[in-house]
Parts: C-alpha cells; sequence; structure tokens
C-alpha cells in the first residue's frame, strides 16, 4: 500500500496539522512502510468476528442528570492563551 | 538511604529513625546531584516535596500515618498534578499548568506520598526509546561504562531510569503498548501494567483511550504491590473504570507457587529473539520450577497480527483524542495566526513533534471515508482474535512468560530513522494492551552487561497473582537488587 501526496495533503487538512512542501516526501515514505505494516490485517481470516471496543465488553455508564460540577471558569481561563470577559479568543470567525 | 526499598523506608519512618523531611531532602539532593547524566526529569518540584515531607511527619506524629506517609516518589508527566506543570513530554504542554489533579495523583496524596517531580517520557506516551520526548532523551543508567549511551526504553523512560538510578524507589508510569514493560525491562526493575479498566485514567492525558492504563514502576515486586494498593479502585470519573472490589495486593505475595502452571507462547520464542536473550529467559523459568510450578507450551497463533492491529487503533484513537490540542482553550497556541484554520494547521505543526504528527496523520487516514472498514474495523476484530488467544491460554495455564523485550537496551539513535524499526520494539508486550489483560516485568538477567527483563502475563484481575510470582521470584534471585555502574 503506497500513500500518494495528494492523499497527505487531504489527511493533513483533516487533522488541521500544516504539512510543509519539504516534509511530504518524507512522509510519503513513513506512512507508507507504516501502512505497508498495517497491511498484513487484510489476510486474517475475521469473517463472523464481531469487532472488540472494550476489553471487557463494558458499555458506557450513565450519571443521573444532575449538577455535580461547580463553575471553575476563572481557574480554567488563567491558563488559556488569550481571554477576554470571560471569553476565549481566537481569531475572527464570521465577518 | 537511596537504595532502599518503599517497605524498607516505610519502616524506617514509622521507627522515627528517619524524618521525612530529611529523607525527602536526601532524594532531592540525589537527584540533583545525578539527574544531569540520565535527563529522568522534567519537573522537580523542590519546595512543594519538602512542604509535603512536613506535613506528612506532622501525619506520622499524629498516628494518622500510612505506608506511603512520607514516602518521596515520583509521578510519570502524564498525570495532572495540580498546580504543578503537566507536559506530557510536549511542546504544546510545555506550560500547561492543570487546575486539577489526576485520580492516580490524588490518591498518593491522600496516602501522604511525597511527589518529588514529574519524569521524562516519549511526547504523549508514544515511543519506546524516550528520544521523542521535547524535553530531550534519557539515558539508561546501564552501559554508561561502555562507549555508546543506552536508550532506557519508552514511553515511560524517565520513570525507569529514575528507579535504576536510585532517584527515587519508586514512580507511576502508563502502559499503551509497552510502555511500562519495556522501559522496566531495559533499566533492570520491574514494572506492572495492571488490568485494563484496574486503575483511574481520569486526569491521565490520553493517547489511545482503549488500551491505555496507568501502572507501576519500582525495583521490587512488593513495592509494585504498595503502590497498586494505592492507586487501584473504581472511578466513577472514568467511564471506563471497572467496579471490582480492590485486594491488598501485599497480603498474598508470600502464597507458595507450588502448582502454579505457567504457559509459553511458542510464538514470543521465535527467531526475532536473540539466543543470549533466550538463555536468560529459560533460566528464569527453570527457577520458577524449582519453585514448585509446571511448565508447559502454549499458543498464540494471532499474536502475529498484534502489531499491525495495534499501529490501526492506537493512532486511530490518538488521531481523535489529540484533536483537543487546537490553541484555543489551554496550551502552545502559534504566533499572530491570521485566521482560526492558520491558528488550528500551525499551532498542531509547531506544537507536535515528529512522531506525534506521523500517529496522527496515519490515525486520520485510517478513519478517513473510504477506509473506516478496512483499517479500524477490521483491526477491532483482529483484536477480538487476539484476545480470544489470550483467554483460550488461560483456560490451560494460570500465567503465561516470555522475554519483556527481543534484545537488551540499543544504542541511543539506532532506531530513530524508520518508525517502523522502532515499532518493532514492543512485539511482546503490544498483544497485552490488544486483550486488555495484565502483566509485569521483571529483572531475569543480563546480556552484554544489560538487564534482561522476564514478563509474566495473566488473566484478567490477576495482578495479585502476578506480584505473588514476582516477588517469590526475587526471593531467591538478586537481579533486581543490582545496580548500576
Amino acid at each position: 500500500m503506497t500513500i500518494s501526496r495528494k492523499d497527505i495533503e487531504k489527511v493533513a487538512v483533516l487533522a488541521r496539522i500544516r504539512v510543509d512542501e519539504e516534509q511530504v516526501s518524507a512522509l510519503e515514505t513513513d506512512l507508507g512502510n507504516i501502512l505497508d505494516l498495517v497491511d498484513q490485517l487484510a489476510a486474517a481470516d475475521t469473517a463472523n468476528v464481531e469487532p472488540m471496543a472494550h476489553p471487557l465488553n463494558a458499555v458506557q455508564r450513565l450519571r443521573a442528570d444532575e449538577v455535580t460540577e461547580t463553575n471553575q471558569r476563572e481557574a480554567f481561563q488563567a491558563i488559556a492563551p488569550a481571554t477576554e470577559n470571560g471569553l476565549y479568543l481566537v481569531p475572527r470567525v464570521i465577518e | 538511604m537511596h537504595n532502599k526499598s518503599v517497605a524498607e523506608l516505610s519502616r524506617e519512618l514509622e521507627s522515627g529513625k528517619i524524618s521525612s523531611l530529611e529523607l525527602t531532602q536526601q532524594f532531592l539532593d540525589r537527584i540533583k546531584s545525578e539527574d544531569g547524566q540520565f535527563n529522568s526529569f522534567i519537573t522537580v518540584t523542590e519546595e512543594q516535596a519538602l512542604a509535603d515531607a512536613r506535613s506528612a511527619d506532622e501525619q506520622r506524629a499524629a498516628g494518622k500515618a500510612t505506608p506511603w506517609t512520607g514516602v518521596p516518589f515520583a509521578h510519570k508527566d502524564i498525570f495532572c498534578t495540580n498546580g504543578v506543570r503537566t507536559t506530557c513530554g510536549s511542546k504544546m504542554l510545555e506550560n500547561f499548568v492543570p487546575p486539577y489533579d489526576a485520580t492516580v495523583t490524588e490518591n498518593f496524596r491522600r496516602a501522604g506520598a511525597v511527589c518529588v517531580g514529574k519524569t521524562n517520557m516519549d511526547e504523549f506516551a508514544m515511543g519506546s526509546s524516550n528520544e521523542s520526548s521535547y524535553f530531550g532523551a534519557v539515558t539508561n543508567p546501564w552501559g554508561l561504562n561502555q562507549d555508546e549511551k543506552r536508550v532506557p526504553g519508552g514511553s515511560s523512560g524517565g520513570s525507569a531510569a529514575a528507579v535504576a538510578a536510585r532517584l527515587v524507589p519508586a514512580a507511576t508510569a502508563t502502559d499503551t503498548g509497552g510502555s511500562i514493560r519495556q522501559p522496566a525491562a531495559l533499566c533492570g526493575i520491574t514494572g506492572l501494567k495492571p488490568t485494563y479498566g484496574r486503575v483511574s485514567r481520569y486526569g491521565m492525558i490520553a493517547f489511545a483511550s482503549s488500551l491505555d492504563q496507568g501502572g507501576t514502576m519500582a525495583r521490587t515486586a512488593e513495592d509494585n504491590a504498595l503502590m497498586l494498593n494505592v492507586m487501584a479502585g473504581f472511578d466513577p470519573k472514568d467511564s471506563t473504570s471497572i467496579d471490582r472490589d480492590v485486594p491488598d495486593y501485599t497480603a498474598t505475595l508470600n502464597e507458595p507457587l507450588k502448582g502454579l502452571k505457567i504457559g509459553l507462547p511458542r510464538e514470543y520464542f521465535s527467531d526475532q529473539l536473540s539466543p543470549a536473550m533466550e538463555q536468560q529467559v529459560r533460566n528464569a523459568v527453570t527457577e520458577y520450577e524449582k519453585l514448585g510450578a509446571t511448565v508447559k507450551e502454549v499458543s498464540l497463533p494471532n499474536a502475529k497480527l498484534a502489531i499491525a492491529a495495534y499501529y490501526v487503533i492506537a493512532p486511530a484513537e490518538a488521531s481523535a483524542n489529540l484533536s483537543r490540542f487546537d490553541g484555543a482553550r489551554y496550551g502552545y497556541r502559534c504566533e499572530a495566526p491570521k485566521d482560526l484554520m492558520d491558528m488550528y494547521t500551525r499551532t498542531r505543526a509547531e506544537g507536535f513533534g515528529a512522531e506525534v504528527k506521523r500517529r496522527i496523520l496515519v490515525g486520520t487516514y485510517a478513519l478517513s471515508a473510504g477506509y473506516f472498514d478496512a483499517y479500524y474495523l477490521k483491526a477491532q476484530k483482529v483484536r477480538r482474535l487476539i484476545q480470544q488467544d489470550f483467554i483460550n491460554a488461560f483456560k490451560e495455564v494460570d500465567v503465561l512468560m516470555s522475554p519483556t523485550t527481543p534484545s537488551p537496551a540499543f544504542i541511543q539513535g539506532e532506531k530513530t530513522s524508520d518508525p517502523v524499526t522502532m515499532y518493532l520494539e514492543d512485539v511482546f508486550t503490544i498483544a497485552i494492551n490488544l486483550a486488555g489483560v495484565p502483566a509485569m516485568s521483571v529483572p531475569a538477567g543480563f546480556v552484554d552487561g544489560l538487564p534482561v527483563g522476564l514478563q509474566i502475563i495473566g488473566d484478567y484481575f490477576s495482578e495479585a497473582r502476578l506480584l505473588n510470582a514476582a516477588h517469590q521470584f526475587q526471593q531467591v534471585t538478586d537481579w533486581h537488587q543490582r545496580e548500576p555502574q
């Protein structure tokens, strides 16, 4: 299995990671090698095998619909890159 | 004092021979004078540790001591510590100071243990050599007398090196594909990865959530048991935590091993294993026979698919987990983003290292439209086949034994150029995470002056039995007591 430059560029956009032109060749090799390793899976006979999501087949626990957490906005915003009036600041999204 | 185990230090404190303040100062001094050659710590919390030691001494004087009260130890820098920066080995979290404690952190705090700092690790726990850390590689305390420096293994390489170098008697660690057992083996110490769900993942920075499990590192099995006593248990804050009673893991350490049925998976004694390594592991198994155990060969026919399944599932889950690092709420943000997309893509390009980016990209690819069934779903099916192998094996035997790694600690830089070569380092450990069963690595000899680890694998929730088997082995061997020169 090889992965094309185009695939890498597309995946980089999906993953929100900027990949510079000069990095693409190295990624083609590295990701291609990883996918070669992973391609051994294709040979396994998995007919009638249920996919496994949790080793003990546990399901997501639900809690009671009650407020249990206190508001810690100040503590959380103290470690944010940029805030103003209790809001997180990011570059303008809507013109 | 620095050669003493947690159990011994606890007795020294109890007898009043030494105070926690004196003991903590001794370990802090040792870190200061020795860690320059290992780089096993990212952050040393001297002030906080001394304050905690003082209050531990007060607790003890007031008759309110646990076995951990006043005992120094370290946390892998993946466990959130309220008010103390938690980096996960990444530039992304270089200045991240969590406003809360992980449950594991809280458990040790409540027990009165004194955390002296946060240990180095592969970035976001992705690696088998501790060379992917943003804070620099860790050097294995073993092999320093040789020409070239060795890796400590990873991702919990800082914890393993710190324990091996006697900078702390114990350290927490995590294991997603071998990150406790492989560094424990390479550094000549004892480590335990518990059953998936046994130790809370709350506040433990996520890599691959269906595989990640917190665990223990110390020089003796007894100390691992003391650690697990503090760490194990149900936590409503972790949705995959298992609600099940926690035994006293020290209570059964002295059970005799007569009649213990040991299985040797033939797939783990393959030609990937050097004859010298195999000899050490076989010698260890012979010791178990002398202790009354019986040995038979068993098979894990799908184990050969474990690395392939893992390198779909782990990157896929990592790509989802690490999507939270977007520069908006905490962690690194790039300089002067021109728009939102630019902020996301540059923050992540600059904040993550090469291996983390490779895994996010592989995971994103495996989950993307058109590939999901062929990769993720297929890998999850293979995962069940692998689990079934273990279930079948444990119908025949009580524990499985194998080498932990195919070879001893390798030279720094030797495997960094090709990611796949590095991935193969975990060939004997990864299937255990996919199945979710517990496993240990126990010091079992040396090859070329470097430690060899014996892996002991158990059925779900058999941690007490694993610790018992490891402890009994340590009563008749002294590999775990050897000190790096």
